[in-house]
């Protein structure tokens, strides 16, 4: 009877700990059972076209590479944006402030993390883009640049967290033999400790760049979601998330829109997993140091 | 041991299968009771155009208050989302400002739905710019242009050297597809057209835009007056120019105006039909005025 029941409760154990890996194969499952006629019907080369056309009375274009290239643009620029102030903030509040001012950073920190993030793109709508139009002299303030903007952010509460986590969690023994040394502090913080972190804060940033690319509200309400290749920061884009959202509510059942916007789909998933495996090599990488 | 176990297990199953079966009649035996007080209240869902939802919600509440026993509930998403949901079977009444579509007909006779078309009201789309633009009219060969990107500076229609930022709702929207089809000649939008996810973005865009021009409900333009300007049309280069407004819009002579949809299954009965008569009626045209649309005539 004994044994019987710690073999349910492993079994019960095993069963939530690989819950994870069932979804995400029933999520690969899923997308690919709704995109997978797409390869023959109007053919798999349909989505590299160099325009997304979905509703047209002449023909239908679905080619993700405007998409592709928005949502790269907007977040290598918001990644560009999250990694100074999310890295220097957390070595300022891990190593540098005081008490008090760790006090008053961290909630604000926080609350900035909980924001929702179609309240972000509001501010970004009304606040952010006159404020970038007026600043570069543009004629919109719908562009690739105030979308990263707010999605820096969002994203540099996550960076700023968890890399003030792995500050935090370098040795103290390292510090003070630094220091014995006559390293002063700022040599101590940056050859010292901030190396010492570097995988946690390369996980911190790749953490950062997941929700930047799947953010979907905030860029879709600021980036003007024109449909067109540019790396243009000033230019309007359109995402691969915004696409999605704007779409999928208005899609004829298992049409090819509706099989296109899932390769859309499964493309983000797969940029996505690749970050991840990304994120996992160098983490190997700097460990084995 | 394990017959034991299968034995329980039927045991209470059988009791449960009791216990519903008990509690139905239960049920069944106290709605006629409940009936007595209040009449069978009819449910009646409405679902479709975003452009129509605050019309079919304000002929809802009218019509609630004079008919206690007839409950309707208005949701938007989309015509297209509108006319999936009737050909699924979960909508009563879809409301659509464009028309059904060959390829939905083909998917409702597959299906056995045979849509209904209603013509409820009309509305006019307005093309808007912003106010300190000094384009006041436009042909709708221009307009066509500027969309399908032919035209990509003011100066192409007379107007200062700038570049024209072209604003146009999202594809899901019924209105994009009706603008294609009038201004654009069923030519496809512009690479650069930026698409909108509403209408309210599009009015907050061309009010902080100088140089964007956008279009929208002749609704919400009106109500939007003191902050775009509502740009006259032209049908033809040299027909006369015609503002957008009521009369226009009901006498034809603006071009860029549509009717706007309900769709039924079939023949209408019930509470569906009460309503339809009551949309179709004075009191329900005089709402359609009231909320910035136009009646049928």
């Amino acid at each position: 009877m004994n044994s019987w029941r710690d073999k349910l409760i492993y079994i019960i154990l095993v069963g939530s700990a690989s819950t994870s890996i069932l979804i995400v194969v029933l999520i690969f499952v899923f997308l690919g059972k709704e995109a997978f006629s797409f390869i023959w019907d109007p053919g798999f080369s349909e989505l590299w076209h160099t325009k997304w056309i979905p509703v047209s009375f002449k023909k239908e274009i679905f080619g993700i590479l405007p998409l592709m290239t928005g949502t790269l643009l907007v977040t290598a620029l918001a990644t560009l944006l999250m990694i100074p102030f999310g890295v220097l903030g957390a070595i300022y509040v891990a190593e540098l402030a005081s008490d008090s001012e760790r006090q008053i950073l961290k909630p604000f920190i926080e609350i900035l993390a909980g924001v929702p993030s179609v309240v972000i793109g509001f501010f970004g709508l009304v606040v952010l883009s006159p404020i970038i139009k007026h600043l570069f002299g543009l004629n919109t303030g719908l562009t690739a640049l105030t979308g990263a903007i707010l999605l820096a952010f969002m994203a540099i509460p996550t960076v700023l967290t968890v890399s003030e986590d792995a500050i935090q969690s370098v040795p103290r023994a390292f510090r003070e033999a630094s220091l014995a040394l006559g390293a002063n502090q700022l040599q101590t913080i940056f050859r010292i400790i901030v190396p010492a972190a570097l995988p946690g804060i390369i996980a911190a940033i790749m953490l950062g760049v997941g929700r930047v690319i799947g953010e979907t509200m905030a860029v879709l309400m600021v980036t003007g979601n024109a449909a067109k290749i540019t790396l243009n920061p000033f230019d309007s884009v359109r995402t691969m998330t915004a696409t999605i959202a704007a779409e999928m509510g208005e899609v004829a059942f298992g049409s090819h829109h509706y099989q296109a916007l899932f390769w859309i789909g499964i493309f983000l998933l797969i940029m996505t997993f690749l970050l991840n495996l990304m994120a996992q090599r160098v983490l190997r990488k700097y460990q084995m140091r | 041991m394990k017959q034991i176990k299968e034995n329980i297990m039927l045991n209470k199953l059988s009791k449960l299968s009791a216990i519903i079966f008990l509690a139905s009649f239960f049920i069944v035996g106290c709605s006629p009771k409940n009936g007595e007080k209040t009449e069978t209240v009819q449910y009646l869902t409405i679902k479709g155009s975003d452009t129509m939802v605050h019309l079919a919600s304000d002929w809802a509440e009218t019509f609630m208050k004079t008919h206690p026993n007839i409950e309707i509930s208005v949701t938007g998403g989309g015509s297209g989302t509108g006319i999936a949901a009737l050909l699924n079977g979960t909508t009563d009444i879809c409301i659509a400002s464009r028309k059904i579509k060959n390829k939905e007909i083909k998917l409702a006779s597959e299906k056995g739905i045979s849509p209904n078309e209603i013509v409820t009201s009309r509305d006019g789309i307005a093309v808007v710019v912003n106010p300190e633009n000094p384009i006041k009219v436009l042909s709708i060969e221009q307009i066509g242009k500027i969309y399908t990107g032919a035209y990509k500076n003011w100066q192409d229609v007379g107007g200062p050297d700038q570049q024209i930022i072209v604003l146009s709702r999202e594809s899901s929207s019924g209105t994009y597809v009706f603008f294609q089809e009038k201004a654009m000649k069923k030519k496809d939008y512009t690479q650069d057209a930026m698409l909108m996810p509403s209408t309210s973005a599009i009015i907050q865009s061309v009010t902080q835009d100088k140089w964007a021009i956008g279009y929208v409900g002749l609704g919400y333009g009106v109500k939007a007056q003191d902050k775009v300007k509502m740009l006259h049309i032209k049908d033809q280069a040299n027909s006369p120019e015609i503002s957008p407004s009521v009369a226009s819009v009901q006498n034809d002579s603006y071009s860029l105006a549509r009717p706007l949809h309900f769709y039924t299954n079939g023949a209408l009965n019930g509470a569906a039909k009460e309503f339809v008569e009551f949309v179709l009626s004075k009191e329900g045209q005089k709402i359609v005025l009231e909320s910035g649309y136009v009646p049928v005539d």
